[in-house]
């Protein structure tokens, strides 16, 4: 870890001045630059960004806490529908929270079963969003990789068992954020604020940045923005939703597979829209939209929900060591429709 | 022997409890006390007594070594090798020695010498800094300029084995022996990167093959595994003109004071080791280890307390690791079961280092007259391997009980009763009774048989480890004379309690309760005590702990008999009185006793002596016991054929220890060997990239240990299984528990899906390979 300097920011604004670079930007350099020099990253829990600091991942001038911005933690719900939950809102009290519970149970679930209790306790959802990826060798200073600047993706050719299967090139990481799957497939959008105090909306979908638009980044934050908050869409009666995850292990692990669907019942029971997007598969959350347009517009049966799973493997493109995925990732889209039909 | 007056002729409780105990007749040593009733019938040993420390360890009292810090202490660190296989040309420390807040440079690599200027794997020490803070000290390695010529490499155990693979070691670099105080067969020529063989054989293979109805043949896989100790590696070394002392997280405070005597010149009597908290070990912490000797050299150049507390990274790169191992087991037998040919060839890799065999279990668990092995260390530029709790019969039980699983498969014999048949061991034979009732194995059904994806099984295996004693172990017992005692050896608790169960059997003999004894160990000021690695403290200890507290009971008696006007033989001590055995109202408390003692403290020490019928074999300071050390495992998982996903719901382990001294604390250790041996058979993986040589996993995240909500429900049952051997005639318990485990959950996972996984770790990716559902190489 580098020495760097400290500022607590007391309003967005003063965050979003300070924060003169994102933490992807700052990571893109030469595996030997040590100092960081007048880089500045904004930190929201810190989980990650210490790990990134320990790493020697990132070399910033300076840290600036989010931690002090009153407000920033807050969950409301809006009128008309729909739910605010500031950037800063700790996963340990959006898995508990009753609102999110009762009207968006997929949700809760995911964040529930992220990380550990004592990470929930401290990790926010901005935080959880915008980490980075957990590939091996992007975590590693050792490997100069692609989305570190470098002219390689070293998991193309080598220890791939945990990546992508979807759009894995140029790079094959996956998406890091369980809570993301569920959000891309209810429909949730981002709030960004910036120095001016401009904001901009924006589908958390279209937020994310494929690893074939900028292997760099997998988000479109820019420096001097601040992710203030997440906006959830109101959740009709008509609305049924599920989230599964498996790890290879439940203690503290990251899955090798996460689904979540969305459906839209008539009221004869027939599928008016479904939302079905697959995490642990993609650098960013991946939309099965064969496997959505499978269910649409029909009665859902044994028949549909085992297309639906075939569907949503169509145009997979597994490498050496994770073709495994595949029966998982089917298996677990199976089980997620029929949980959310349950 | 009897006749010289050396020794006595006693009776001993014999076999094991619940079959039913008989008497045997044994010499023992006349200054040794009489044999120890079954525990049935005593008041604190066999007794389920709270670990001692354990309040202290939970909130956070204990002092573990990185908790140590000395006036002056200075922070070390290493600078390791970013490359597999590299020739130093040069190594520039100039500009970390002028680093502010330097105070020790020190060069491990060097290019002047051939002997040390070549680097083996990623990870190994090249050069080492001493300064004020971590901080510079972290800032000075990166000042280090190093001058490596990148040297061809092979971290693939498969690859290196063949005879174009590059050369890992040249003649002068390959290491003598293990690494971890096992010896090692010496002499063994070396093929390219290959040692080897070590060969063991009896009777005639080919003839044993040919009388055989049925012959199984299978390979099996073992991956590397790391210890992930709790407590990283860690020292404090406190170098002065009038001597050394380390405080180090070690698991042997007598040999590592031996190692530095040795290694820096220094009187034993001059140089102390001292261990408080230890955080585990399970083979790693054995012996001084290069961080070990840098941080000493490193105070010694910098005349002050240095402190070196490995990272995760380098815990998992360069503290030791079990060796991965490929074996191809061929087994024949009659149609009755009874086993007449087992061939056993073993290729494994402990990286730079040696100890990659699949151990003795398969030549010596069941009765067959004809066996051999040929088995191989394989050289790769990798961390060199170290013991590993059950090293070599943890992957050896791992191909050979699932071979006899096939067996009795093939043979169409219950593997229960298969076992019946060709284990000769009366303390297995009761084990596996208890374990498959406890199970429910009549419930077993075919593999398949449950009609959705979620698939049952049980399974079985079976653990076989030596009992070890270290002859050189040494405890003193004291008695105050305001009554209070201790107990002092430099024996270590490196988590498994040995402070508790000594309290206990000192208790025992002056009839205190545990709690009244003060337990100072770990601190080679004392007695020298035994290494707990090898399942062996118990073992060595207890014995001299209650030889010399009998002893001091001897003396107090003659103070008690004194003023009780009896016969020092007519008294005993009890319920923290000592009175007239047939007469118990005459007689004193036992602080009473002591108060009449004419010097402030009476002691006696004692060691270990030898086994009271003997030994199998001795090596130096240890020795091998006659009976062995085993148990018998069952596992109940349900694994998910559409997810890939195995869950170990239940394990039963039924193991034994000769006499159990605290039940409490041997179902803590069996259900730490239970979570280990899941762990590896499941989860564990060192990961290396082939194109680099580097861990792509060396931290706990993305190296997968089994957590909470993998555990499964562990039902420990220890047999009480008395020998007459010793003063308490325990033994161990902590490798044997862990050897058995995976194999049984294979066997369980063959029993749920009627396919078999002969790789560790059982990935879903395995499974579904091996159900067929995805290319067998896409793991």
């Amino acid at each position: 870890m580098n020495s760097f300097a400290w500022a607590s920011a007391r309003t967005i604004a003063e965050a979003a001045t300070a924060a003169t670079t994102t933490v992807s930007d700052a990571m893109v350099a030469s595996p030997d630059a040590i100092d960081g020099g007048t880089k500045s990253v904004v930190k929201a829990g810190g989980i990650d960004l210490l790990d990134l600091l320990k790493e020697n991942l990132l070399t910033p001038g300076t840290v600036v806490s989010l931690k002090e911005v009153p407000g920033l933690d807050a969950v409301a719900e809006e009128q008309g529908g729909g739910l605010r939950i500031g950037s800063m809102a700790t996963l340990a009290n959006l898995a508990g929270h009753p609102v999110l519970r009762r009207f968006y149970p997929a949700l809760a679930d995911a964040i529930q079963g992220s990380a550990s209790p004592q990470l929930r306790n401290v990790a926010t959802l901005g935080g959880n969003l915008l980490q980075r990826p957990r590939c091996w060798y992007l975590r590693a200073t050792e490997f100069h990789c692609l989305r570190k600047g470098g002219g390689h993706c070293f998991a193309i050719s080598g220890e791939n068992q945990y990546h992508a299967i979807f759009n894995n090139r140029p790079c094959a990481i996956v998406h890091p954020s369980t809570a993301a799957t569920v959000l891309v497939a209810l429909g949730a959008s981002v709030e960004l604020t910036n120095a001016e105090g401009s904001v901009r909306r924006l589908l958390l979908e279209d937020f994310f940045v494929a690893a074939d638009t900028d292997v760099q980044r997998e988000n479109d934050l820019s420096a001097q923005e601040i992710l203030t908050a997440v906006l959830l869409p109101p959740v009709p009666a008509s609305l049924h939703m599920a989230h599964l995850r498996q790890g290879e292990k439940e203690s503290f692990d990251w899955p090798l597979a996460d689904v979540a669907v969305v459906l839209e019942l008539d009221r004869d029971g027939s599928c008016k829209r479904a939302s079905i997007v697959l995490g642990a598969a993609a650098p960013v959350p991946y939309r099965a939209t064969a496997a959505e347009a499978v269910l649409a517009g029909k009665r859902i049966d044994e028949s549909a929900v085992r297309e639906a799973g075939h569907a949503a493997l169509a145009g997979a493109t597994p490498l050496d060591k994770n073709a495994y995925k595949l029966p998982l990732f089917e298996a677990l889209v199976r089980r997620a429709v029929l949980k959310a039909l349950a | 022997m009897a006749a010289d007056g050396t020794t006595r002729t006693e009776k001993f409780p014999f076999g094991i409890a619940s079959v039913g105990l008989g008497e045997v007749d044994r010499q023992v040593p006349i200054d040794e006390p009489p044999p120890l009733a079954p525990n049935a019938e005593l008041a604190v040993i066999g007794k389920p007594i709270p670990r001692q420390n354990g309040r202290a360890k939970v909130t956070g009292a204990t002092r573990f070594t990185v908790d140590v810090t000395l006036p002056g202490m200075l922070y070390g660190k290493i600078l390791r090798s970013p490359l597999p296989h590299a020739e130093i040309r040069a190594i520039d420390v100039s500009a970390a020695a002028r680093h502010p807040g330097v105070c020790a440079v020190l060069p491990v690599a060097r290019s002047d010498d051939p002997s040390a200027s070549v680097v083996r794997y990623i990870g190994a020490p090249v050069a080492a800094i001493a300064a004020v803070t971590m901080a510079a000290a972290e800032e000075a390695l990166r000042l280090i300029r190093v001058d490596y010529n990148l040297l061809p490499f092979v971290v693939d155990v498969d690859k290196a084995r063949e005879s174009t693979a590059p050369l890992v070691h040249d003649s002068g670099s390959v290491p003598p022996g293990h690494a971890s105080g096992f010896p090692a067969p010496t002499g063994l020529p070396l093929n390219g990167n290959v040692r080897g063989p070590a060969v063991a054989s009896r009777g005639d293979v080919a003839q044993g093959f040919a009388q055989a109805g049925v012959v199984v043949e299978g390979e099996y896989r073992t991956q590397v595994q790391t210890h992930c100790c709790m407590e990283p590696h860690a020292i404090v070394a406190d170098w002065r003109p009038d001597g050394l002392t380390v405080y180090m997280s070690t698991q042997f405070t007598a040999g590592v004071r031996h190692e530095l005597a040795a290694e820096f010149g220094l009187p034993l009597s001059r140089v102390r080791v001292v261990v408080d908290g230890m955080g585990g070990g399970f083979g790693s912490k054995s012996m001084l280890s290069k961080y070990g000797r840098v941080a000493v050299a490193l105070s010694r150049q910098a005349q002050a307390p240095v402190r070196i507390a490995l990272d995760r990274e380098e815990e998992q790169m360069d503290s030791g690791n079990r060796p991965g191992t490929w074996q191809r087991l061929r087994i024949g037998a009659r149609r009755d079961g009874s086993l007449t040919a087992i061939s056993l060839v073993g290729y494994g890799t402990a990286g730079v280092g040696l100890g990659a065999g699949v151990g003795n279990i398969a030549q010596a668990l069941y009765a067959c007259p004809n066996f051999e092995t040929a088995q191989f260390d394989v050289f790769t530029n990798a961390g060199p391997g170290c013991a590993m709790r059950g090293p070599g019969n943890t992957p050896g039980a791992w191909g050979l009980e699932q071979a006899i699983d096939e067996l009795a498969l093939r043979l169409s014999i219950d593997p229960v009763v298969l076992r019946d048949r060709i284990d000769p061991s009366p303390v297995r034979r009761e084990e596996r009774r208890i374990g498959a009732d406890r199970i429910g194995w009549q419930h077993r059904h075919a593999p398949g048989a449950d009609p959705g994806p979620i698939k049952r099984g049980l399974g079985v295996a079976q653990s076989l480890w030596g009992a070890n004693v270290q002859i050189n172990s040494a405890c003193e017992v004291r008695v105050m004379r305001d009554g209070s005692v201790e107990v002092l050896s430099g024996v270590q608790d490196i988590g498994t309690g040995i402070g508790t169960v000594l309290a206990q059997v000192v208790a025992e003999v002056f009839g205190l309760r545990p709690e009244d004894i003060a337990i100072r160990i770990g601190d080679t000021d004392f007695p020298a005590g035994p290494p707990s690695y090898g399942s062996r403290t118990t073992a060595s200890i207890t014995p001299p702990a209650r030889t010399a507290a009998w002893r001091v009971l001897q003396e107090l008696y003659r103070e008690a008999a004194l003023a009780l006007n009896a016969a020092t033989g007519d008294l005993t001590a009890s319920a923290g009185r000592i009175f007239v055995r047939d007469e118990p109202s005459r007689g004193m408390n036992f602080g009473e006793a002591a108060a009449r003692l004419r010097t402030d403290q009476i002691s006696a020490v004692a060691s270990r002596s030898d086994d009271y019928g003997g030994f199998r074999r001795r090596m130096g300071d240890a020795a091998l016991a006659e009976q062995d050390l085993g148990g018998v495992q069952f596992a109940q998982v349900a694994v998910d054929t559409e997810t890939g996903i195995i869950r170990v719901e239940r394990v039963v382990a039924v193991q034994d220890c000769g006499r159990p001294i605290n039940p409490l604390q041997i179902e803590s250790q069996v259900q730490g060997g239970v979570l280990m041996g899941l762990s590896y058979a499941l989860y564990e993986n060192r990961i290396l990239d082939q194109h680099t040589g580097r861990m792509v996993n060396p931290n706990l995240e993305q190296y997968k240990l089994a957590g909470p909500r993998e555990a499964p429900a562990i039902d420990v049952v220890v047999l009480e299984n008395y020998q007459g051997q010793s003063a308490t005639d325990a033994y161990g318990i902590a490798e044997p528990s862990n050897i058995a485990t995976a194999p049984a959950i294979a066997n369980a996972v063959y029993n749920a899906i009627g396919v078999r996984l002969r790789s560790t770790p059982m990935t879903p990716a395995a499974v579904f390979a091996a159900l067929g559902k995805v290319p067998s190489g896409s793991q």
